[in-house]
């Protein structure tokens, strides 16, 4: 009961706050709209859910208010490190780079010919090229650094609570975590890898649950420090996948091979003449974290993209007639609302589906014998069902 | 297609950001916290066992000691009947002996009273003895006063001598 009135505690401030911080950014977009002379939903919420340079928080009288991050570039063996603001939301170019201005550069850096600092004419023709490494500290890389210093000083201060206060009912901040954490346990990784291996593996399944969790939760924050789209970033979620796959390889046991490359209780004529089974188990290895990197990705993505949707209609309408505008707002924030809540679901799910997943992947590369065959099916089955209903 | 595509930047410091964070994690927050856990988890096992041997110890020497209480009532019961038993035998023997010695000290008196009641008899037969004396001397004094009657006396008895 005490766990379930902090959960609805932290649900309340996460929505008064998105509540509280909408008119920023319906302002921040009407400004914008000024700007260009013409709103375009597509842009605008593109611009949103991928990468950028600067962490733009709000435009007021056309003036951008956004936090410069650094440019860090490898070029021909010199590090190169500038201050985003340099580039003037892409109207000057800094010691020869600029950010792209072509349909496949756009939001990207490119070196021009000539190292030139200045502003762009907009009916100059540049010539560029893009043969550097970028490991710049871009929103996304921001928001992530955010996460990761956020969750250790969280987990840090759980952990010194346990060292202070050894067998004692947890209190505070620890007891919400600690719901948490044996939930992960007890109902995730235990079932899944089995007693015997669990241990090993705990804390990874714990840091990426948490991860997740914590990124796809600061996404739905409308305003610094959350906002950036880090776990709908395929590269993100690529990273997540890729750990996932070299785990899963690198604990399998003979018995894992075996099921692989020699299916038990299949016919053989379909390993045999043309390997069938072999190759169809091979590719599983890679499918199934491709699967889950599509998954986190495409889900986070979507949720953003749709809450965006509902903000443009706004502008849209406002375009045609201020009162439209006004009138279709309401609608808007209902939507909007049922939206944020539901993403909100989807931001504790996906981390769940995630986390699950993968233990159920490690768990199956360890297992010692085929005992529990029966078992697992059909718990991949449900959980499989549970994926297919909820992708739907 | 830039949404689907993955930036080099951003998988490095991934790899740094999350490297990091599970490194930190994994060194010192998850190992203490799931030992902790655990270990409370153990501790109130154990509690809970021991709370439960206690229980059923504490039954046990419930039991033990209503035992031992009913021995101890049947015990005081016997050792009550048989004092009773004892005093009741005791009463008996010391009125059997009562008895006797009631009828012991009767017999003597009987025999006392007899004896004085002889005594007093013999006492009485010789007083009798010593007044008869004294009235037949008085009397024979009397009778032979004068010398006709000693005379006539000693005829009578002379007489009565010759007749047998």
């Amino acid at each position: 009961m005490h766990y379930n009135k902090k959960l609805a505690q932290l649900a309340v401030i996460v929505f008064s706050i998105f509540f509280a911080l909408t008119p920023i950014k319906a302002k921040a977009t009407e400004e914008k709209n000024d700007h260009t002379e013409e709103f375009v939903p597509g842009e605008f919420i593109l611009g949103h859910v991928m990468d950028s340079y600067g962490w733009h928080i709000t435009t007021i009288n056309k003036k951008h208010i956004s936090i410069p991050l650094p440019i860090i570039l490898w070029d021909q063996g010199k590090l190169i490190c500038f201050s985003s603001a340099q580039f003037h939301h892409g109207h000057n170019a800094y010691k020869g780079y600029a950010l792209g201005f072509t349909k496949e550069t756009a939001g990207k850096i490119v070196r021009l010919s000539e190292p030139y600092t200045g502003p762009l004419e907009e009916s100059a023709v540049y010539e560029f090229s893009r043969n550097f490494t970028d490991i710049s500290i871009t929103k996304n890389v921001c928001a992530l650094l955010i996460s990761v210093i956020l969750l250790i000083a969280i987990f840090l201060s759980v952990a010194k609570s346990y060292k202070k206060r050894p067998l004692m009912p947890p209190k505070g901040l620890q007891s919400l975590m600690e719901v948490v954490i044996l939930f992960i346990r007890d109902d995730m990784v235990i079932p899944s890898i089995g007693k015997k291996h669990y241990k090993k593996y705990l804390p990874y399944i714990l840091t990426l649950f948490f991860f997740i969790l914590f990124n796809n939760l600061l996404g739905l924050i409308p305003i610094f420090p959350g906002g950036a789209n880090v776990t709908g970033n395929i590269a993100v979620t690529a990273i997540l996948a890729l750990l996932t796959l070299l785990i899963t390889s690198f604990s399998g046991n003979k018995n894992y091979w075996k099921h692989i490359f020699n299916t038990p209780g299949v016919p053989w004529w379909l390993k045999v003449p043309i390997p069938l089974m072999p190759i169809v188990e091979f590719m599983g290895i890679f499918t199934k974290p491709f699967v889950l990197m599509v998954r986190l990705f495409a889900n986070i993505t979507a949720g953003h993209i749709i809450i965006m949707g509902f903000l443009s209609l706004i502008f849209i309408f406002g375009a045609m007639n201020p009162i439209a505008g006004y009138g279709i707002s309401v609608l808007s924030m209902i939507f909007y609302l049922f939206m944020g809540m539901l993403e909100l679901i989807v931001a504790f799910v996906q981390a769940y589906i995630f986390s699950l997943l993968t233990s159920m992947y490690i768990g199956a590369a360890v297992e010692d014998h085929s005992e529990h065959e029966v078992e697992h099916v059909a718990i991949k089955e449900t959980v499989q069902n549970q994926l297919i209903e909820e992708n739907k | 297609m830039n949404l689907i595509t993955p930036d080099f930047g951003l998988i490095f410091w991934m790899l740094i950001g999350f490297g990091i964070l599970f490194f930190i994690l994994a060194k010192f927050a998850w190992p203490v916290i799931t030992k902790s856990i655990a270990q409370r988890e153990e501790y109130i096992q154990e509690q809970l066992d021991a709370a439960d041997t206690v229980k059923r110890e504490m039954k046990n020497l419930q039991a033990e000691h209503h035992k031992l209480l009913q021995e101890a009532k049947e015990e005081r019961d016997k050792i009550l009947a048989d004092a009773r038993k004892i005093v009741d035998k005791m009463n008996e023997e010391a009125r059997i002996l009562r008895d006797k010695e009631h009828d012991a000290r009767m017999a003597e008196t009987k025999i006392a009273i007899q004896n004085e009641k002889m005594k007093a008899l013999t006492d009485i037969k010789n007083e009798i003895a010593l007044l008869s004396i004294d009235v037949a001397e008085k009397i024979l004094s009397e009778e032979l006063s004068t010398q006709t009657k000693q005379e006539e006396m000693i005829s009578k008895w002379v007489n009565e001598l010759n007749l047998n």
